[in-house]
């Protein structure tokens, strides 16, 4: 206890003179908050709009990946057993994305979905046509599957194209040693786990949504609105 | 003790003990859950190295700048609002400008926080000393730590993926030791980086001592 | 349910805060020389995450979307905080506890596993069932790494090893061995699904 006081007193500077009382400290601890405050929001007001668009930009690109032909996109957000047209982020609300073509006619959906894999959960985006009732693209969103072996979910071109042109009933199947029909996939050799949790996911996202798309009333797909989806 | 402020010979030795005979990572091992858990390639060691040297001289010049005006009581938790303030900036700009680099890291940029070294240095030096020291202290610090963070980075890519700063160095005759990517590389390769540098101290110690004994 | 349970699983063994997330490897090489030490610091540290993970929640439901930038200084000044009240809390109802458990709380407190645990529990949207079931496993998975670690370590004292080896760079490479087992458990649930 004495040593802290000897220490105290001996700090040079403008504390030496000024006791420390409780509301001293409130004091110092108030204007540091304060500071600190002032600078986080206005770090924040500045950098908002470069971080969304980033955002914007990064789910574009997913979108028009899975969605072959789009050039624009539309979140669908799912209210009251329909398919609405929904702005901003989806904030816990189950929603997909609709991708237009350049001219405004629809091009198809992009669904995300997610689910365990080999070391950690998956999110994946995959684009569905309701019409011919097939996957037409899949994209990973995040994943943490071991480098190398669990990544050629991604990294492996051949297994990404598998899921262009891809029939989803009864369910997506994995199998070994090429795929016949047009239902299955060829797994990754030393990554069984990883790509057969990609197909668990699709299936499971896929029988989720499957009677949405089809409800009466979800059909045909909602027009794309441009002016409610222009970002800053 | 010097009154050290107007001494540019003691600035430079503060500024310098930091990269190699005080360096945090390598004798201090201060600050290892952000060197661990990100470095598998150079470039995320680079960014990780880049987003705590920027909070540590930010944090340690304004701590320098107003350590009298700080309560002793409170001091703690006015340097943790402070660093924490700056890891906020950096959280968002690097999401702002380098959103690839942000996605990689993910949540290990807001726990350089609880980086020990970050709030070693204020509580040990910055609180304590000048403004131009403390500056050249967390100069030398952070440079230390950044570069032990891209060397942590580049030996796990290269060993793991074969290639450097995302570039690829032997071909595709090269079989990726990709255990080096994964936890236990993090652990296996610092613990040999740390090996190296006992090794190279001992061999040092004993070279002098037979040199002293041969004079 | 199954979700509950890869939660818990996931950050007791899959994806050990320790051993694979590198969290809260301060008092894994600090603390982790005795075997008794070590498990009652992993039984404060599953206590000091639950609490978090409350705090967590609460200002996730009800500070937080209002102010996302205030996230990480929230985080720090309420937990360390709410521990600090809780010690004493304890202090007074419990002594016998407190002597247990008591030394340990503010070390934990500004251990970046606390802290990456509220991060986490934010980032991957959990409620508050979720994030309490996320905090037993996470803080479980740290007093399992801690209690191994230390009987590593207790054994290596007695073992004939080079000085030069000795401390740190051994302790890295023993916790790399154990993270490689720890490997062992990954792809637990997806193998069934």
């Amino acid at each position: 206890m004495s040593g802290d006081l000897v220490q105290l007193e001996g700090r040079k500077g403008a504390s030496a003179g000024v006791p420390d009382n409780t509301a001293r400290l409130v004091l110092t601890l108030t204007v540091a908050g304060l500071l600190s405050g002032i600078a986080i929001v206005s770090a924040y007001e500045i950098t908002r709009p470069m971080i969304a668009a980033n955002q914007a930009r990064a789910l574009e690109r997913a979108v028009f990946e899975v969605v072959p032909g789009a050039e624009r996109l539309q979140r669908l957000a799912w209210r009251d057993g329909a398919l609405v047209p929904a702005v901003g982020d989806a904030a816990g609300e189950p929603s997909i994305y609709g991708g237009y073509a350049a001219d405004g006619s629809f091009a198809g959906y992009a669904i995300p979905g997610e689910g365990a894999g080999y070391q950690d959960t998956i999110k994946l985006l995959y684009g569905f046509d309701a019409e011919r009732r097939r996957v037409v693209g899949m994209y990973i969103l995040e994943s943490r599957e071991t480098p190398g072996l669990g990544d050629r979910i991604y990294k492996d071109l051949d297994f990404v194209a598998a899921f262009r042109d891809l029939v989803v009933e009864p369910e997506i199947e994995l199998v070994s040693g090429g795929g016949a029909a047009d239902n299955q996939v060829d797994g990754i050799t030393g990554a069984t786990i990883s790509s057969k949790a990609v197909v668990s996911i699709i299936n499971a996202t896929n029988s989720l949504w499957r009677e949405r798309l089809f409800a009466p009333g979800a059909e045909p797909p909602p027009p794309a609105e441009p002016a409610t989806e222009e970002k800053p | 003790m010097s009154s050290g402020g107007h001494d540019p010979g003691r600035a430079y030795e503060e500024l310098v003990k930091g990269l190699w005979r005080e360096n945090p990572v390598f004798v201090q091992v201060l600050g290892m859950c952000p060197m661990l858990a990100v470095t598998n390639t150079a470039v995320n060691g680079l960014a990780m190295g880049a987003a705590s040297f920027f909070v540590l001289v930010c944090s340690s010049v304004l701590i320098s700048s107003f350590k009298s005006w700080i309560p002793k009581p409170v001091r703690i938790s006015t340097y943790i609002i402070v660093i924490a303030t700056f890891v906020t900036v950096a959280d968002l700009s690097l999401q702002a400008l380098a959103p690839t680099v942000h996605r990689e890291l993910g949540a290990f940029i807001s726990l350089i926080v609880v980086n020990c070294l970050i709030l070693g240095r204020q509580e040990a030096f910055a609180s304590k000393q000048p403004v131009k020291l403390a500056l050249a202290d967390a100069l030398g610090m952070g440079g230390g730590f950044a570069i032990a963070l891209v060397m942590l980075g580049g030996a796990r890519e290269v060993l793991g993926a074969g290639s450097l700063f995302g570039v690829s160095l032997f071909g595709d005759q090269f079989e990726p030791w990709v255990v080096m990517l994964l936890p236990p590389g993090g652990f296996l390769m610092l613990g040999l980086l740390l090996l190296a540098f006992a090794s190279i101290k001992e061999a040092r110690v004993k070279l002098a001592e037979r040199t002293r004994k041969a004079a | 349910m199954g979700e509950l349970s890869w939660i818990f699983v996931s950050a007791l063994l899959v994806n050990n805060f320790t051993l694979s997330y590198f969290l809260g490897l301060c008092p894994f090489f600090g603390v982790s020389g005795r075997l008794v030490t070590a498990f009652r610091l992993g039984l404060a540290n599953i206590f000091v995450m639950v609490i978090t993970s409350l705090c967590a929640s609460f200002l996730n439901a009800f500070v937080l979307p209002y102010a996302p930038y205030l996230r990480l200084i929230s985080f720090i000044v309420v937990i360390a905080s709410t521990v600090q009240f809780v010690e004493m809390v304890i202090k007074k109802v419990s002594p016998g506890l407190f002597r247990a458990l008591g030394i340990f709380l503010p070390l934990i407190t500004t251990n970046c596993a606390i802290l990456a645990l509220a991060l986490f529990q934010t980032s991957r949207g959990y409620g508050l069932l979720q994030g309490l079931v996320f905090a037993l496993g996470a803080g479980g998975g740290l007093t399992l790494a801690l209690v191994l670690m230390a009987g590593l370590r207790e054994e290596a004292e007695l073992s004939d090893i080079p000085s030069v080896i000795r401390g740190t760079a051994m302790n890295l490479i023993i916790a790399g061995i154990l993270s490689l087992a720890f490997m062992g458990f990954a792809g637990l649930f997806s193998g069934n699904a």
